[in-house]
């Protein structure tokens, strides 16, 4: 029973509140002989796992260390190279970590505006007429629930593909967000909401749900 | 239960094949568009997946659900696509697909020496194949009118 995050999407397509609930740490630390027997490749300032995943290294996991050293961008903190460093041979063995990428603010925000456009082509291209836009999206590791209100604003929970009684959790947050961000009188419309009580009630509900399913709330 | 429609498109976006059987709602737009606009939002759904997945995906993206209908998404290894738009109350959809792929698609496209790769394909034989398997199939004999 894992609930994954909590995200309210504004009725422009902002992101205006997200919360990481549960996410799992994906971790991998191995010691590497000569010649490397993974591909690695530099994009998007991260060096990333390209071909040849093995023991837990995945395709598209990040390089985050080099024996025991944090990486930034391609280069050590001491600011060595870190491809120099694995092209020679004096060098092995090496001890590298891997892990998988985290989202950063930025990207939940790029998401976030990514997923609006969506919602609406899948109501534009539905068969039937007078449809709604994505309710359930579903994946082999989560499924994400969205909820949008007549508003417009939506509410968005990924979780477990097992866990039930998502769409009434969608709900009992939006209740939350109605009583605790909309009648905060600091805070204003379509704007991120920083309301503390919002934010512990939030994780509260989460909590619970999590420990003895949606029946207890 | 009722099948609507159905894509088909290959690695590089070319919708090699259409078929429709129960489409009350017309896009408005004419069908290549159509085809553009369903692929588009497709490669975008699959970066979206494989960003805001916790963990690792395999298969990726499964199917979405809207209040009116299901849209089921199968991609080969090889990329091919197949998208099947059915109601909501439709079970092993998958299956479906997956039969499709190898019992029509391979059998009538990829064993036609003459049916070349990547272009909408024009077989009658398949197109009557494809009917015949969605015709035969329990989601879309259920069907409630």
């Amino acid at each position: 029973m894992v609930i994954y995050g909590v995200y309210i999407v504004s009725k422009s397509g902002g992101l205006i509140f997200n919360h990481d609930h549960n996410v799992p740490k994906v971790d991998n630390e191995k010691t590497f002989g000569y010649p490397l027997n993974i591909k690695l490749v530099y994009e998007n300032k991260k060096i990333v796992v390209s071909f040849g995943q093995r023991d837990g290294i995945n395709v598209g996991h990040i390089l985050t260390a080099v024996n025991g050293n944090l990486v930034i961008g391609k280069e050590l903190e001491d600011g060595k190279d870190v491809f120099e460093m694995l092209d020679d041979e004096k060098n092995y063995p090496i001890n590298l970590k891997f892990s998988r990428s985290k989202m950063t603010t930025n990207e939940k925000i790029f998401l976030a505006s990514m997923f609006y456009p969506l919602f609406a082509i899948a109501s534009q291209l539905s068969p039937e007429p007078r449809c709604s836009g994505i309710e359930i999206l579903e994946a082999d590791t989560f499924r994400l629930y969205c909820y949008q209100t007549l508003t417009g604003v939506k509410f968005m929970v990924v979780a477990e593909p097992t866990q039930p009684g998502m769409d009434i959790l969608t709900k009992r947050i939006y209740e939350l967000y109605a009583d605790f961000a909309l009648k905060n009188p600091f805070y204003s419309l379509e704007m991120p909401i920083r309301c503390e009580l919002f934010e512990t009630n939030l994780i509260c509900l989460l909590e619970s749900v999590e420990k003895s399913g949606i029946s207890s709330v | 239960m009722t099948i609507h429609n159905l894509y088909i498109f290959s690695r590089t976006g070319v919708l090699l094949h259409y078929a429709e059987w129960n489409r009350q709602n017309k896009s408005g737009i004419t069908n290549e568009e159509e085809s553009k606009l369903m692929y588009g939002m497709l490669f975008s759904i699959k970066s979206f997946v494989n960003k805001i997945s916790p963990l690792d995906p395999k298969e990726g993206f499964l199917y979405y659900k809207t209040s009116k209908y299901t849209l089921h998404y199968l991609e080969t290894p090889t990329g091919l696509k197949f998208v099947l738009n059915t109601d909501n109350q439709s079970q092993n959809v998958r299956e479906l697909l997956q039969q499709l792929y190898s019992q029509v698609y391979l059998e009538y496209v990829v064993k036609n020496p003459i049916c070349p790769m990547n272009e909408p394909i024009q077989s009658e034989l398949f197109k009557l194949k494809v009917d015949e398997l969605m015709k035969k199939s329990p989601i879309f004999l259920n069907r409630s009118l």
